[in-house]
């Protein structure tokens, strides 16, 4: 890893005041410049932190928006709840796993429950998605 | 001629169907034709079906157009909608929209209606009055208003605020905390965020009131990283409120910090919430000691929901008989209801308790959107009851509900059409609870996978009434053995399924 990551992390944790109680915010931040969270991120920040690297292998685990490996374009988050499940959301998922796209998640609703199927990419949401829409949705806002 | 207003949601769900590119086309329309207009992102009005949903102020009124896409913004001008002209769009005064003109708006009263972030626009229409008349009053006085107005907990369990705050208020310590609960994880509620987005200042407003109470100066607001635009709109609002210094002079202070969550159900439940905000795995904690005596840093701390310390502005301004008024038995005031799933008229319904489900779903909502027959609805997020037509008249309060075995929850109702497999809903129940269990105690953690795997082998047909005699032993067990509603409700949308919909498990 060159220098450049490492300033990166060193500045996002103090910018948090090297508090260990902001270590999710630090998580999303420093995974928002990599793209995911490597081993030697983690280790910057435990060190940073003061926190050890168990408990942060701990908490990174137990939060399914962390990634440990690299990926490709935007998060694409497809709504698996109730709400989505009852106007075709199923089908949307199904037709989602089957494209190139690599870098998709099942969540469990999106707050758009009145206009499902509800799909979130990268920090845009989108509401009524039919498998066409994903597609060019996939294909305009979702290119890696 | 002055700048007409337009009106132009900047909701999360207005802009998932299109309210940027719609709010694009229409300044560019105007530009073209070289009238002038002054674009106004205000929050949802809650009728999400017809969003992106545009609203013109004219002389006798804001009138709504919906749901509108760019194709349609030059025949809009054509039309006049300038001047409240007709068009296919067009539904006369918003306000007398029945879905709207029908409610009872406290919490939302703002909603939609102002711009969120306009300080001035949250005065002008009653914003800051329960604060000032907070300013007034002694802590007891302040959590005596809460209790007499009958305010519970919108979080989902319905506790009394009051009662909660009056713990707090009792215990002498250095430092007491707020948290405002954000998470809002259950699957067909979207409240929080419209209300996040829409006013946010009402929320920050709710939290100072609650300080002023028990004795806090900081106030945290954890909001779930699947809402990154009630994050930004929460974040700008922060900083706006600060900067104004509202309580200069009151010898009070009140900091509000914002934590995003990160994809985990389980960190609504409040104590899983306080270990998320120290930065930590979001792992249930055994009650007592209750928050509201050791919470957050081990000091005391209140939490609630958005949605109920967004409503408290209100009770300090008009008073607790005032809100108390709406409602019935013991669930005063009123109820966020949300419509989603197969429905025709999705959006937000506030209304006082004591509405029926087949008002809120038929009357309201006018039916599946589909148009084919409902079949269920689920009450109040993944852990509720599917409710079955012939309960439709139930009247919507916690003990009515509580009476057919169904609950509020945070007032999500999911309406599913005739094509619903209701073994697969139970299943996925059973799925949702494994994927979300914190895992810290074993009928939970066990618990689900043994009911997913049982459920599999009933929808296969493999010895379907001795298998169905053991899920009804593990619901039992999930029921009485958990540490936590998340364990320990799972089992009722799964028995409801059974007792209400049992022809689907005949294998
Ligand atoms: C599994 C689980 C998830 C929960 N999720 C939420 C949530 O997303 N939002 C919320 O306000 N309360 C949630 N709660 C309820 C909280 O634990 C707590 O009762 C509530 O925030 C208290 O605020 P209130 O009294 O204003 O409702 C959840 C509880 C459980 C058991
Ligand atoms: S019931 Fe489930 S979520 Fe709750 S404490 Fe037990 S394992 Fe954790
Ligand atoms: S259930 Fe899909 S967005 Fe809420």
């Amino acid at each position: 890893m060159n220098h450049e990551p490492k300033d990166k992390i060193l500045s996002i944790c103090a910018d948090y005041g090297n508090q260990p109680d902001t270590l999710i915010e630090i998580l999303h931040d420093v995974q928002v410049e990599l793209g995911f969270l490597s081993t030697e991120a983690l280790i910057q920040i435990a060190d940073a932190l003061n926190i050890s690297r168990a408990d942060i292998h701990g908490v990174v685990s137990f939060y399914d928006d962390f990634r440990r490996e690299p990926t490709q374009g935007p998060t694409v988050k497809i709504c698996r709840a109730e709400a989505c499940q009852a106007v075709g959301g199923e089908d949307l998922a199904k037709h989602a796993k089957e494209t190139a796209h690599t870098n998709i998640h099942d969540v469990y609703c999106l707050g758009n429950c009145a206009l499902g199927p509800a799909v979130l990419i990268g920090d845009d949401l989108y509401g009524r998605v039919t498998p066409e829409r994903l597609d060019a949705l996939l294909k305009t806002k979702a290119a890696p | 001629m002055s700048a007409r207003a337009i009106y132009v949601p900047c909701d999360a769900a207005a802009l998932s169907v299109g309210a940027d590119d719609v709010a694009a086309a229409i300044e560019q329309e105007a530009a073209k034709r070289d009238v002038q207009i002054k674009i106004i992102r205000n929050g949802s009005r809650g009728m999400l079906w017809l969003e992106p949903l545009v609203e013109v102020e004219t002389d006798t009124g804001r009138t709504a157009y919906g749901p509108v896409a760019p194709e349609d913004v030059a025949e809009l001008f054509d039309a006049g909608f300038l001047n409240g002209g007709t068009h296919d769009l067009s539904h006369g005064l918003t306000e007398d929209i029945p879905y709207f003109a029908k409610q009872e708006r406290l919490t939302f009263v703002r909603c939609g209606i102002t711009d969120p972030l306009s300080l001035e626009d949250y005065q002008t229409h009653g914003g800051l009055a329960g604060l000032r008349k907070t300013l007034t009053l002694s802590p007891e006085a302040i959590v005596e208003t809460v209790t007499q107005s009958g305010l519970r907990g919108r979080g989902g369990a319905g506790f009394p605020t009051g009662i909660k705050w009056k713990t707090a208020l009792e215990i002498d310590a250095s430092q007491k905390y707020i948290c405002a609960n954000a998470d809002e994880g259950d699957s067909g509620t979207f409240a929080d965020r419209m209300l996040m987005e829409g006013d946010p200042f009402v929320l920050l407003e709710g939290m100072v009131i609650a300080g002023l109470a028990v004795g806090a100066s900081i106030g945290y607001i954890y909001i779930r990283s699947e809402y990154p635009h009630a994050i930004k709109t929460m974040g700008r609002a922060v900083q706006i409120w600060q900067a104004a210094n509202l309580l200069a002079g009151s010898g009070q202070t009140f900091e509000i910090i914002i934590r995003r969550g990160a994809g985990a159900y389980i960190c609504g439940e409040e104590t899983s919430m306080l270990e998320s905000i120290e930065g930590k795995r979001g792992q249930i904690k055994v009650k007592p000691p209750l928050p509201a005596i050791e919470g957050l840093f081990g000091k005391p701390t209140i939490i609630n929901n958005v949605l109920t310390l967004a409503s408290v502005p209100i009770i300090l301004d008009k008073g607790a008989g005032y809100y108390r008024d709406f409602g019935q038995g013991r669930s005063r005031g009123t109820q966020a209801f949300q419509l989603g799933g197969d429905i025709k008229r999705g959006g937000l319904v506030e209304k006082a308790f004591g509405v029926s489900l087949r008002e809120l779903v038929e009357g309201f909502g006018g039916g599946s959107r589909s148009g084919k027959h409902i079949r269920t609805v689920q009450a109040g997020g993944p852990l509720g009851a599917y409710i079955p037509p012939h309960e439709f008249d139930v009247e919507m309060d916690y003990e009515k509900l509580a009476d057919i075995d169904a609950m509020l929850g945070h007032g999500g109702l999911v309406v599913f059409n005739e094509d619903v497999n209701m073994a697969k809903q139970a299943r996925f129940a059973m799925k949702f609870c494994e994927v979300e269990s914190c895992g810290k105690c074993t009928p939970c953690r066990i618990g689900a996978v043994r009911g997913k795997e049982t459920l599999d082998k009933i929808i296969a047909g493999e010895n379907v009434a001795a298998n169905l005699a053991l899920l009804d032993e593990i619901c039992e067990l999930m029921t009485d053995g958990s540490l936590c509603a998340m364990g320990g409700l799972t089992p009722m949308p799964v028995q409801s399924a059974i007792k209400h919909f049992g022809e689907d498990f005949k294998g």
